[in-house]
């Protein structure tokens, strides 16, 4: 995939075009008439930014903006019309890609005792996603490396992943929880989007990423956005970097983390832990997953399920008949020691984009940016 | 947890080792509001399908009454609150292959038994509420099964989910140890995709520390889990109370949260202690 959009906007005016705010539901109508049929947006429900079914734009958020701290989520009044005014909520795409639980395949008796084993179709509706953020595309590409891997890429992954219409808004309102400025994966969303907005007061800067996204930019018959839109675009995005007070060190922290697995904060963070999973579970990289059969009463047919698990759960580290992590300060030295240190060695980067999700949805407030200095503070090694 | 296997594989043994492919199923009742055995009535076809699979030989809110007939597979509701209670389940005991305790009065004593922690046991409570006190014939306590008789599989909820009870009887049938997801209701609650009532709404919520099963009811509702299910696996149960009152709720608030149906699970009991003991 191209990506023009990674670059700043400003020198790239041919290709940015403005869409006036009062024309965003032509831009939802013409991802419709390409063939988009269900078009999910940002939607306030319970209290939070979700990603819902949108019939138009007046189905978005108005004035509002997100308040995050660790173990805390609100949303609030902001001065203006903006629809995109806000971080994130606690999911994006990670469960349109992959299921919170599906049935991976069916297995049959028939009469003559005779076992049959049935694959699972899927025909994933195609579906637009309106506000996906840049650490979310980021997220998608990290678990596109898990699930896409050859020679044994997953089709369920793969289908869900090919349906998928994405529209990122390059982030300008940060959360107090956000760092993805210190991972190198935004508030500038740099590629993997269809297209790519900023939102000005008064309408879209807006580029495309891919042929499906110029087709639909094509319907539209835009004008170009000026140099001086570009330019507070580009402006909204550098200030959205700028404003992020957490940070997580800009290295691989493989050697320091392993230096420290006997460190005595691993114990002080296993007595706040809840050992829950909501980290894992708001995590857009997390992938771990559980497989369980479930039969029918009638004992001739079975599904396959495939659902989300832990780490931090007792049966994820069950094997042999004993748990390899009982205590909570494994779980926890397990989840962050593979975000962190193991995932380089896995995928060639760490699993975090520094969407702050685990900090927020923790609900007593665990930071993985202030445990991760706590640990390298003091310890052994000199890493 | 080594030792737990071999006590389900000992019994499962038992449960195999019938003559007849048909096992012979009894569902008693102890004190209890009946509504767990209504997991059973409530399948509707699941239940003839049952029928087709399993001889019922005693299930008297369905019908079927014969309490002392011997039995592969038992399931037992309600919690041991009467002399009369103490002596039945003895005999189901002897009488039963396989013991299951069905929902939170079997398993953990129930909301009934908050008269564990009176100082008079059922006296007070009794005077207060019967018109003919003396017709009441109650223990001190209620008490879980397995502090009277041993337990083969235990099944939490308040009450138990369906289709935990068939998923479970499935795997009994097939002759295997039926396996008992333990986890948070955290984990199923965000598999389903509800926002955190704790953390968007600010809600005391049990949900970190409570047995999944319920398929997160109250928080697909936006309200906070009330830990129907009893302890999950692990329960961080002090971390969780700390963080209540760091909500504002007040010690005895606190308290409350882990006092009510399963209040007599050891890691509820224990906090419940901690809290009102500060407050």
């Amino acid at each position: 995939m191209d990506s023009l959009g990674g670059l700043p906007f400003v020198g790239m005016e041919t290709s940015a075009s403005f869409l006036p705010r009062e024309s965003l539901d032509t831009l939802l109508e013409a991802i419709r008439r390409e063939g988009y049929s269900r078009v999910l947006g940002p939607v306030v429900r319970h209290g939070a930014i979700t990603y819902t079914g949108i019939t138009s734009s007046d189905d978005l958020p108005k004035g509002l903006r997100d308040r995050q701290a660790p173990g805390h989520y609100r949303l609030e009044p902001e001065e203006g019309e903006r629809s995109f005014a806000w971080a994130n909520g606690p999911q994006a795409l990670k469960p349109l890609t992959f299921a919170p639980r599906e049935t991976l395949w069916r297995c049959e008796l028939d009469d003559n005792g005779r076992l049959s084993f049935l694959d699972s179709a899927l025909t994933p509706t195609p579906t637009a996603v309106i506000g996906i953020r840049a650490c979310d595309l980021a997220a998608l590409k990290i678990q596109e490396r898990h699930f896409l891997k050859p020679p044994y890429p997953d089709p369920h992954y793969a289908a869900r992943r090919e349906s998928l219409f994405l529209v990122a808004v390059h982030c300008s309102h940060p959360a107090d929880t956000c760092f993805c400025a210190s991972t190198g994966d935004g508030p500038r969303a740099e590629a993997g989007y269809d297209l790519a907005m900023s939102e000005l007061d008064h309408g879209f800067v807006l580029v495309a990423g891919t042929d499906r996204g110029r087709a639909v930019l094509a319907l539209l018959n835009l004008s170009p956005a000026s140099p001086d839109e570009c330019a507070q675009a580009d402006d909204e995005i550098e200030a959205a970097a700028s404003a992020q007070t957490r940070s997580l060190p800009d290295r691989n922290l493989k050697d320091a983390l392993y230096a420290r697995l006997e460190h005595p904060h691993w114990d002080q963070v296993g007595r706040r832990c809840l050992s829950c999973g909501n980290c894992t579970a708001v995590c857009p990289t997390c992938f771990c997953h559980a497989e369980q059969d479930e039969p029918a009463l009638a004992g001739s047919s079975s599904e396959h399920l495939r659902q989300w698990d832990s780490c931090f759960t007792a049966v994820h580290s069950y094997m042999g008949h004993f748990l390899v992590r009982e205590e909570t300060r494994l779980r926890y030295r397990q989840w962050l020691t593979h975000k962190l240190a193991s995932w380089h060695e896995q995928y060639g980067r760490s699993g975090c984009v520094g969407c702050g999700r685990c900090i927020a949805w923790c609900p007593v407030g665990i930071d993985i940016t202030a445990e991760v200095s706590a640990l390298l503070e003091s310890g052994d090694a000199q890493s | 947890m080594a030792g737990q296997n071999r006590n389900q594989t000992d019994a499962l043994d038992r449960l195999n080792d019938r003559s007849n492919p048909r096992p012979r199923i009894a569902v008693h009742k102890f004190s209890s509001c009946d509504g767990c055995q209504l997991a059973f009535i409530n399948a509707g076809e699941a239940l003839l399908e049952l029928a087709q699979l399993v001889d019922i030989v005693h299930f008297a809110e369905a019908g079927p009454m014969d309490p002392e007939a011997a039995v592969d597979l038992a399931f037992v509701e309600g919690s041991i609150s009467t002399p009369d209670e103490a002596e039945r389940i003895r005999k189901v005991r002897a009488s039963s292959r396989y013991l299951v305790s069905l929902g939170a009065c079997a398993t953990s004593g129930g909301l009934q038994a908050l008269r564990n922690f009176n100082d008079d046991g059922a006296k007070g409570w009794t005077e207060a509420i019967y018109a003919q006190p003396a017709f009441i014939d109650s223990l001190d306590t209620a008490t879980p099964v397995a502090e009277h008789v041993k337990v083969d599989l235990e099944l939490w909820g308040c009450p138990v989910n369906a289709r935990q009870v068939f998923q479970a009887l499935r795997q009994l049938l097939f002759g295997v140890a039926p396996v008992v997801d333990k986890d948070k209701l955290c984990v199923e609650c965000k598999r389903q995709q509800h926002v955190c009532v704790l953390v968007a709404k600010g809600e005391p919520c049990m949900g970190p520390v409570t047995h999944t099963g319920c398929g997160a009811l109250c928080p697909a509702f936006g309200r906070d889990c009330y830990a129907c299910f009893g302890p999950a696996e692990n329960p961080n149960t002090a971390a969780l109370a700390r963080r209540f009152e760091g909500l504002g709720l007040m010690p005895e608030a606190v308290a409350r949260r882990f006092h009510f149906i399963n209040s007599h699970a050891p890691a509820f009991r224990s906090e419940w202690l901690a809290w009102k003991q500060g407050s």
